[in-house]
């Protein structure tokens, strides 16, 4: 479970002051559900997702997932979350099973469960074959791959996915939309960002809409379409973000 | 501070590292080979050209003589030497190096010699040039020597003994053992060499592992990861020293075994030198490399602080390269005759280990120096490591866009 309370977040920089990144954003995501977080780009949902996995500090307010605050216990909070996003590399001189093993042993797993969950891992996602080789010769789709058996080594009930497909080709991106459902069937706690209307109306149990840092609307699909009287969910999301920002589309 | 965490941390930094053709090179093949390929290599080369220069027979040119029949005929017999028909041009033929040297015999030479009227026999030559060099000498020796026969003559005739002119011999003789010997002969540089090598082999490494991590895009992966960020600089600094270490105690090896051929090959004994005394102490380069150990954490520590600062590789070397000269400057002054080691010389970070390691190599063991300067050094390195935790916790440094 992910609960928000009042996120805040402020950048400074010289030039142009404090950038208030995220405001006074609050949500709830619930195990068993996808949560999609749908806004333009430079619109706050890397910042509120790096926030949510305790990678940023919150200027303001505060998040709670699986019951630890991001804010007094980050360790914790990392402890139960699996964090994927477009910037989240892999290390290039390390085998595709060294990475998923390095993150176990961060993870604190000991080598006899690690070594179970890595044959588990690799068998599900059918990475037997190129197991040992090194991520910097590792296809796209074979990287994807690896960075979602490093998010599942320790199992984590909370998963965090930032554009998660961003730059990839449709197969590639069809695992990732795969595994993202399959997350949801395993009942985890599943929050997603993107700016793809179609991936939200595949998969989202609720959606947010974010701009300038704040969550503008928030309902499950069906309850978004009633409200503004759409069905087409990019419709929806220009008249949400007209209506803030006073454009007569709205 | 979780202790299985960072060594999970410096494991697979280590596996990396051990994987990484760069920063091998410089940690471990330019140590290695740099001082056995410098110096093997240079006097080999030196040991080749001063053969060659020995080889020739100079040509060289005299002036003047012509009434001094005697030390003419003396030049004349010289087999090392051959004697050009005199020309107006003879200066511009020893700068074009068409002839080595010129010896001016003065007018009436002989006989104001046998009035025991004082004259001076002027050579010239090409000053730097090895071969005009060896010319040059030839003549001299074989002036002086006639000189040295008129002095023995003139004695000889007032039946006075030739050891009239040395009523006693000076002689000076070492009594210091090898190990100082050696040391004073090279003790500056080996401080400077291995204080040198601490800073190059952590800089790879450290880039590497901070901006490096950056640009690759590693940095978001790792933080998400429930590792504290203390145990993660930590993981990190133990890496980056450990290459620093590496290749100093690789360098110095070498060094050290590079000297030691030298000084049994021929290529020294042949060049006419004598072999260098180069037998150091164990116990000296041991205490070096304890002194140095501060050092190398305080290297590491504000390397990787420093390169944290960076986006890019490329740009991460572009702010240690200043640091170098920084280091660099200090580490010379401590090899320049007369800088001696004072209790405020003692607080300068690098400078003082470099003055200390100095003293050490040349036998002198100074304790109060070596425990202030030990302490100080840990002090620095200690402030540095907190830098780089407080560095890797700063999202401004981290996220910097």
């Amino acid at each position: 479970m992910i609960e928000t309370r009042g996120l805040c977040k402020v950048f400074h920089d010289k030039k142009r002051g404090a950038i208030r990144a995220v405001e006074n954003v609050s949500f709830v995501c619930k195990p068993g559900q996808i949560y999609g977080l749908l806004g333009a780009n430079g619109a706050g949902k890397t910042t509120t997702l790096r926030m949510l996995a305790t990678i940023l500090e919150p200027t303001d307010g505060t998040a709670v997932v699986c019951g630890h605050d991001v804010v007094d216990e980050p360790d914790k909070v990392r402890a139960n979350v699996g964090f994927l996003s477009a910037a989240t590399a892999l290390y290039p001189r390390l085998t595709s099973r060294e990475m998923v093993e390095y993150f176990g042993r961060l993870n604190g797993l000991d080598e006899g469960t690690l070594k179970k969950r890595v044959d588990e891992i690799f068998s599900r996602l059918d990475m037997n074959s190129f197991r040992d080789r090194r991520c910097d010769k590792l296809s796209t789709g074979m990287k994807q791959k690896t960075s979602i058996a490093r998010t599942l080594i320790h199992d984590p009930q909370v998963m965090i996915f930032d554009e998660p497909t961003l730059g990839l080709d449709i197969m590639t991106a069809r695992t990732i939309i795969d595994f993202i459902r399959e997350c949801r069937q395993r009942g985890k706690t599943v929050i997603f960002s993107t700016h793809v209307m179609s991936e939200v109306e595949k998969l989202c149990d609720v959606v947010g809409i974010i701009e300038s840092g704040k969550l503008l609307a928030e309902g499950s699909l069906g309850e978004l379409r009633d409200h503004y009287s759409q069905h087409d969910l990019e419709e929806i999301f220009v008249r949400v973000v007209g209506l803030y920002q006073g454009s007569p589309e709205a | 501070m979780n202790l299985a965490a960072v060594a999970v941390v410096y494991r697979k930094e280590l596996t990396e590292w051990l994987r990484d053709r760069r920063t091998l090179i410089s940690t471990v093949l330019v140590p290695l080979l740099a001082f056995p390929i410098l110096m093997v290599g240079i006097t080999a080369l030196a040991t080749v050209m001063i053969g060659n220069a020995e080889r020739e027979i100079p040509k060289i040119m005299i002036l003047g003589g012509e009434d001094s029949p005697q030390l003419l005929e003396r030049l004349h017999k010289l087999d090392k030497l051959e004697v050009v028909p005199y020309a107006v041009n003879w200066k511009d033929q020893i700068s074009n190096k068409d002839i080595r040297a010129a010896v001016v015999i003065p007018k009436g030479f002989q006989a104001a010699l046998a009035e025991g009227i004082a004259q001076t026999v002027n050579i010239y030559f090409y000053q730097g040039e090895l071969k005009s060099s060896f010319g040059a000498d030839h003549l001299q020796k074989a002036v002086e020597e006639y000189r040295d026969s008129v002095i023995k003559d003139r004695l000889a005739a007032r039946n006075v003994p030739a050891s009239v002119l040395t009523p006693f011999a000076v002689k000076q003789e070492n009594v210091a053992p090898p190990e100082k010997v050696g040391g004073a002969s090279i003790g500056g540089f080996i401080g400077y060499a291995v204080i040198l090598l601490c800073l190059t082999g952590a800089m790879y490494p450290a880039i590497d592992l901070t901006a490096g991590e950056k640009e690759r895009g590693t940095i978001e992966t790792i933080l998400s990861s429930p590792i504290s960020r203390l145990d993660l600089v930590i993981g990190k600094f133990l890496l980056v020293f450990s290459a620093s270490l590496a290749s100093a105690i690789l360098s110095v090896t070498s060094m050290g075994l590079s000297f030691a051929f030298l000084g049994h090959s021929h290529l020294m004994q042949s060049s006419g030198e004598q072999s260098l005394n180069l037998n150091l102490g164990f116990t000296s380069v041991v205490a070096v490399f304890c002194m140095a150990l501060p050092l190398a954490v305080l290297f590491s520590a504000v390397l990787m602080t420093i390169a944290l600062f960076a986006k890019t590789y490329k740009e991460a070397q572009s702010y240690l390269t200043p640091l170098t000269f920084l280091v660099v400057i200090p580490a010379v002054a401590s090899v320049m005759p007369g800088v001696e080691l004072t209790p405020k010389l003692a607080l300068i970070p690098v400078l003082n280990t470099s003055l200390v390691c100095k003293e050490i190599i040349t036998g002198t063991y100074h304790w109060n120096s070596i425990v202030l300067i030990f302490a100080s050094t840990c002090l620095y390195a200690l402030a540095a490591i907190f830098l780089a935790v407080k560095m890797f916790q700063r999202e401004d440094v981290l996220f910097r866009s």
